[in-house]
């Protein structure tokens, strides 16, 4: 029961939201403010994964702009993947996308899934993201930021 | 018997309102129980309206059919979704006398909510992946061990009005307010909200927001479904927590319902009223979320049983404690 | 087929063979052909029997001393009406099975006989007539269960049948002597005498009767041969046995207690009832778990016997208080219940002997698949599926609904007892609709659908015309029970007036389009239901084209298996591994031996080859009861083997003295 004076105490946390950044991609579907995604580590370092997972906590909370990352491949539109294309994580990047219904995008995040990043000479790297499958929307950084991230999906969601 | 052979036009028009509030406030209610959640973490949230979006979305997106399934894999959605609109029809929300009141009571309704469970249950077991059968054999078994605290818990309510029909209930418990506070009905009301988040698969038995597989029970029986069948059966569960907690809120605060023959101000009147008690229910259970952590899948039995131990009480109870009604 | 040199060798062959063919066909369509119209001919005499004049019959040469009587009232109609509906499908069915299934003459010659003993059993008059009747239903089933003797275990199901048939049997003559000896041998002197009998002799032929019958009838503890014979017999066999000879169990035990004895102290109700509801738990706790789909549904006769037994139980107790309506009402449960279990446990059987012509397989681990391949059987197993799981549109909805109307509305006043055994049998019902709901879900889900677990699985094909229509019929029966139960309110208010003393003379529930209970608040309407549920499917489904001109076109597309290249059918989940978290959940009860044995890899004890799981899910009661029992009897049995020692002489003092005290005594 300390909880509920935790929570009064602690109160709102979130960041205010930057203004509306311009649509690069349209909503797939036309409905602006729901975008589901679905995560593939390919073969990252997981710092991408450490500043995703932080763009959907309590402090930037992606979540009011309409985005969700979801379990199954079949619950969304959107794919997000993170880190270089290794040998082995090929052909379960393709069969993610191809289970994914359309209308879907792709964005990128991080160097290493936009143009190999540090890993790009790798033995075990077949090549980035965008090498591999069509990409629609890339996030540069080695990490991107929460808010940098937040920023590229508000283009796909248009809110 | 309270119910009478007439139909007023307006007991019809109250009960088609009642299926559109409870298609429409569905999503509403499950936004709504999102941001209680998102407040009280100190986030932001989507908003209220988020599952509408999302359903609008879903609805827009490509039909997909697994390979080696079969019909039932695609039926279910309509199934579970059709049998929820028809305990929505039957159950007294806006107004006392449903034309469908007499073709079903409270054991009706509780075969109906089963029949949704079966059939999404099969379709799990349809697609032939591990996930699948995994999720449908937690949620039988779920199911199975729930089914006897329902029924002792429509056997309590029914002790008082001496009827198992739901306006018959309603009406008894609307007029004798006392026998709120007997034992048998409070011990009942435990019960049924254990009962309430087994079926609607809400924490502590289910997390319906978690993306981890091996925890998912509902979640796991439709990870193959996609677009407009993922949006029907997304929209049916919302709509089968909903018309449970309507259930609940009229069967226990039956205050504002309208009569069996409602005049033309009380059907707007009962519309606000069970919406207020279901905004008021999806609250109170979204903010009991925040405070509970999923139990282990081996301790649901346990809590299971209590809530049947709880509800023999709650009959026996009843038996000994009941105010005397006409 | 065959590759000849020259046409004279094969031809008289191929002849040969397309004559047995024919032979076998003429057989099986002569034996389906009498078995249905004896079906036929039994309906009809049993509807006649309901709705007519009760039927006398005397033929005093057939046996010495006393003769044959056969004595037809509406309760001994309804029996052989619903025994005759059963066998007319059958029947129909079994012209196909046995030709698919190359069924020997004996078993054809004996279908119709037991049929035509069946009938004979609730026509019986007298005590002698009724044993005779008896025996000769037990006799053929035997034979019957025997069909496949070849396999030892038809071969060990059979003698433990037979040893359990002849247990009851003795338990039932016993009982019916001690009755006769009372009041009479016709069952109609008897009745006419039912008030000069002691209460002692009622005691002892109410338990005497509760032991045999019950164990007829597939209730604990004498259930034991239920799961181990109906999965062994051929399966026209299993249906006429679990649908149509489990019901003479009832029936005796109708005629006999509740009809002939009339109404008995309060402890009949209540033994009645706690039995039915241990019977119903139990048998419903181990069809959840097996894996066997017949042993299932033998397992699923032992749960809807004890749920008819607790519905008789109610009304018995209830009566002996003084509810005559409420009696009333558990009494036409009791009823529906018995026909809609005929109705529905029929087309399970017919379609998992289906399953079995085709695939060759019983086990569930290792089917899967057929609803793309046996699309007919696999809707007719969903009819069945639905009808034993107690929901709306199945067939045993209106039964457990009356039953369950009758539990709430019991009075209770200041009864304790009647206050503890409602509820609690509202949750032993409550239970078994759950764990059944279960185990057809896992029948059908893991039986049907999905892909298939086996080559013999994959290579199923649909059954020949003559086993769907008989499936079909069953499955029409099923329908009528599931939407218009109104259609049998006739039959079912013409048996209750014949049992004054359980309720009879109150007006039981009106089975109209609404089924309204008098006096109560209650009514239902499972047609109106069904055609609602159809509209809101259908409103569900048009709900689904919203937002349809945006879509894509839809692409059929393979399973998503979390990024890996394919599933193998073998990573489904089947039907063990479905019923685990209930089997973990009932463990003590249940008492499984698992078994897990892990091979190393020779060269390094680190390395695992093969791991091997064996789970046995054995019949608690039968290991924990019936075992001491056996070992009880075997050691008694060696002891008094000291009394033969071989000697002649020895034997025949034994004789004289045996004759010397009858003797004394009969003076």
């Amino acid at each position: 029961m300390s909880w509920i004076g935790k929570i009064r105490r602690v109160g709102r946390i979130v960041e205010p939201a930057d203004e509306a950044p311009e649509a690069t991609a349209a909503p797939p579907t036309g409905v602006t403010g729901s975008l589901q995604l679905r995560h593939v580590d390919c073969g990252s370092c997981n710092g991408c994964e450490l500043e995703i997972s932080g763009a959907f906590s309590s402090v930037y909370d992606a979540e009011r702009f309409g985005a969700r990352v979801v379990a199954s491949p079949r619950h969304a539109d959107g794919l997000l993947a993170t880190g270089v294309v290794t040998r082995n994580m090929q052909q379960p990047l393709f069969n993610t996308l191809n289970s994914i219904p359309e209308p879907r995008v792709v964005i990128a995040v991080g160097d290493c899934a936009i143009n190999g990043g540090a890993f790009a000479k790798g033995y075990g790297v077949v090549g980035s993201v965008a090498d591999v499958i069509p990409v629609d929307v890339e996030v540069p950084g080695c990490p991107p930021t929460p808010q940098q991230i937040i920023t590229a999906l508000r283009t796909v969601t248009g809110r | 018997m309270s119910s009478t052979t007439g139909l007023s036009v307006l007991s019809v028009v109250a009960t088609a309102l009642q299926v559109l509030a409870v298609l429409a406030g569905a999503p509403l209610v499950v936004g709504g129980m999102r941001q209680v959640r998102a407040r009280l973490e100190g986030r932001a949230g989507g908003g209220i309206g988020q599952p509408w979006r999302d359903l609008r979305k879903q609805m827009r997106k490509q039909q997909i059919t697994p390979q080696g399934t079969t019909v039932v894999f695609g039926l279910a959605p309509a199934v579970v979704a059709g049998s929820t609109l028809l305990i929505a029809a039957i159950v007294p929300l806006i107004a006392l006398g449903s034309p469908l009141d007499p073709a079903a009571d409270l054991f009706g309704v509780v075969g109906l909510l089963f029949l949704g469970t079966v059939a999404l249950t099969l379709a799990g077991l349809d697609t032939g992946t591990a996930f699948g059968g995994m999720g449908s054999s937690r949620e039988i078994t779920i199911a199975a061990l729930v089914e006897p605290t329902i029924l002792l818990a429509v056997f309590a309510l029914s002790v008082p009005g001496h009827s198992a029909n739901l306006a018959a209930i309603v009406s008894a418990t609307a007029n004798h307010p006392g026998q709120l506070v007997s034992p048998g009905s409070l011990l009942a009301f435990v019960a049924l909200a254990i009962v309430v988040t087994a079926e609607a698969g809400r924490l502590p038995v289910d997390n319906p927001s978690t993306h981890l597989e091996l925890t998912m029970i509902h979640e796991a029986m439709v990870l193959e479904y996609a677009g407009p069948k993922l949006a029907l059966v997304e929209w049916a569960s919302g709509m089968r927590l909903t018309v449970m907690l309507a259930l609940v809120a009229n069967l226990f605060l039956p205050w504002g319902i309208a009569g069996a023959q409602p005049s033309v101000l009380a059907v707007p009147i009962g519309l606000v009223a069970i919406t207020v008690k279901v905004a008021a229910l999806a609250g109170v259970l979204a903010t009991c979320e925040v405070f509970l952590a999923k139990l282990r899948y081996f301790r649901i039995p346990e809590l299971l049983a209590g809530s049947f131990l709880l509800a023999l009480l709650a009959v026996t109870a009843s038996y000994f404690f009941a105010t005397p009604t006409n | 087929m065959t590759t000849a040199l020259d046409d004279s060798p094969t031809a008289p062959v191929l002849d040969e063979d397309l004559r047995t063919a024919r032979r076998a066909r003429g057989q099986a369509i002569l034996s389906g052909g009498l078995t249905a119209a004896l079906g036929v001919v039994g309906t009809a005499l049993g509807l006649s029997a309901i709705f007519g004049e009760p039927r006398h019959l005397r033929i005093g040469w057939l046996l010495p001393l006393v003769g044959v009587i056969f004595d037809l009232g509406p309760l001994g109609g309804f029996f052989v009406a619903a025994t005759g509906a059963v066998s007319i499908a059958v029947g129909i069915y079994a012209v196909g099975y046995a030709q698919r299934e190359h069924w020997a003459r004996f078993p054809l010659v004996m279908l119709p006989l037991f049929v035509a003993a069946m009938l004979l059993v609730p026509a019986a008059g007298s005590v002698t007539t009724f044993l005779l009747a008896w025996e000769l239903m037990a006799a053929a089933s035997l034979v019957l269960v025997l069909s496949e003797h070849n396999r030892e275990a038809v071969r060990s199901a059979g003698a433990f049948y037979a040893v359990m048939t002849q247990l009851g049997f003795a338990a039932i003559l016993l009982a019916l002597v001690v009755l006769s000896a009372a009041g009479g041998d016709a069952f109609a002197t008897i009745a006419a005498h039912t008030g000069g009998i002691s209460s002692g002799t009622r005691t002892a032929v109410f338990l005497l009767t509760l032991m045999g019958f019950g164990s007829k009838a597939g209730l604990l503890p004498l259930h034991a041969w239920l799961p181990r014979a109906h999965p062994e017999a051929p399966s026209p066999v299993s249906a006429l046995m679990s649908a149509a000879m489990v019901n003479m169990g009832i029936y005796g035990f109708i005629r006999i207690d509740l009809q002939i004895l009339g109404p008995g102290p309060h402890w009949w109700g209540l033994t009645l009832m706690i039995f039915g509801s241990v019977s119903a738990v139990f048998g419903v706790l181990q069809a959840s778990v097996s894996t066997d789909l017949k042993r299932l549904l033998a397992y699923s006769t032992t749960e809807n016997m004890g749920l008819i037994t607790l519905a008789l139980g109610t009304a018995t107790l209830l009566s002996s208080y003084g509810a005559q309506q409420v009696a009333a009402m558990a009494m036409t449960a009791a009823l529906l219940l018995i026909l809609s279990h005929a109705a529905f446990k029929t087309l399970g059987f017919l379609a998992a002997g289906s399953v079995l012509a085709a695939t060759g397989l019983r086990d569930l681990d290792k089917l899967g698949g057929l609803a793309r391949r046996m699309p007919g059987t696999t809707v007719m197993f969903g009819i069945a599926a639905l009808g034993a799981s107690g929901l709306p549109l199945g067939a045993g909805f209106v039964g457990e609904w009356l039953l369950l109307q009758s539990l709430i509305h019991s009075p209770h006043g200041d009864n304790t007892l009647l206050a503890l055994m409602m509820p609690l049998s509202v949750g032993a019902v409550a239970l078994t609709t759950g764990l059944g709901i279960a185990a057809m879900v896992k029948a059908f889900g893991v039986g049907f659908l999905a892909r298939p677990r086996s080559a013999a699985a994959e290579a199923a094909r649909e059954a020949p015309a003559s086993m769907l229509t008989g499936m079909t019929l069953a499955a029409a029966a099923c329908a009528v029970f599931a939407v218009a139960p109104v259609l049998f309110g006739p039959v079912l208010k013409q048996v209750l007036a014949a049992l004054p003393t359980v309720g009879g003379d109150a007006a039981g529930p009106a089975l109209g389009g609404f089924l309204r209970l008098p006096g109560i608040a209650g009514s239902m309407a499972p047609g109106l239901i069904a055609v609602a549920l159809v509209i809101a499917v259908l409103l569900a489904l048009g709900l689904g084209r919203w937002g349809a001109r945006h879509r894509p076109d839809a692409v059929v597309v393979p399973l998503w298996a979390c990024g890996a290249d394919s599933l193998s059918s073998k990573m489904q989940y089947t039907a063990t591994s479905f019923a685990e978290p209930l089997q973990r959940v009932f463990d003590n009860v249940l008492q499984p031996e698992t078994d897990v044995e892990v091979t190393h890899f020779a060269e390094s004890q680190y390395l695992v080859e093969k791991v091997t799981y064996k789970t046995l899910l054995a019949d608690p009661v039968e290991q924990r009861l019936y075992a001491p029992v056996v070992r009880a009897v075997t050691s008694w049995a060696q002891w008094v083997r000291r009394a033969h020692p071989g000697s002649v002489h020895l034997y025949l003092a034994y004789g004289a003295l045996g004759l010397l005290i009858v003797l004394v005594i009969a003076r």
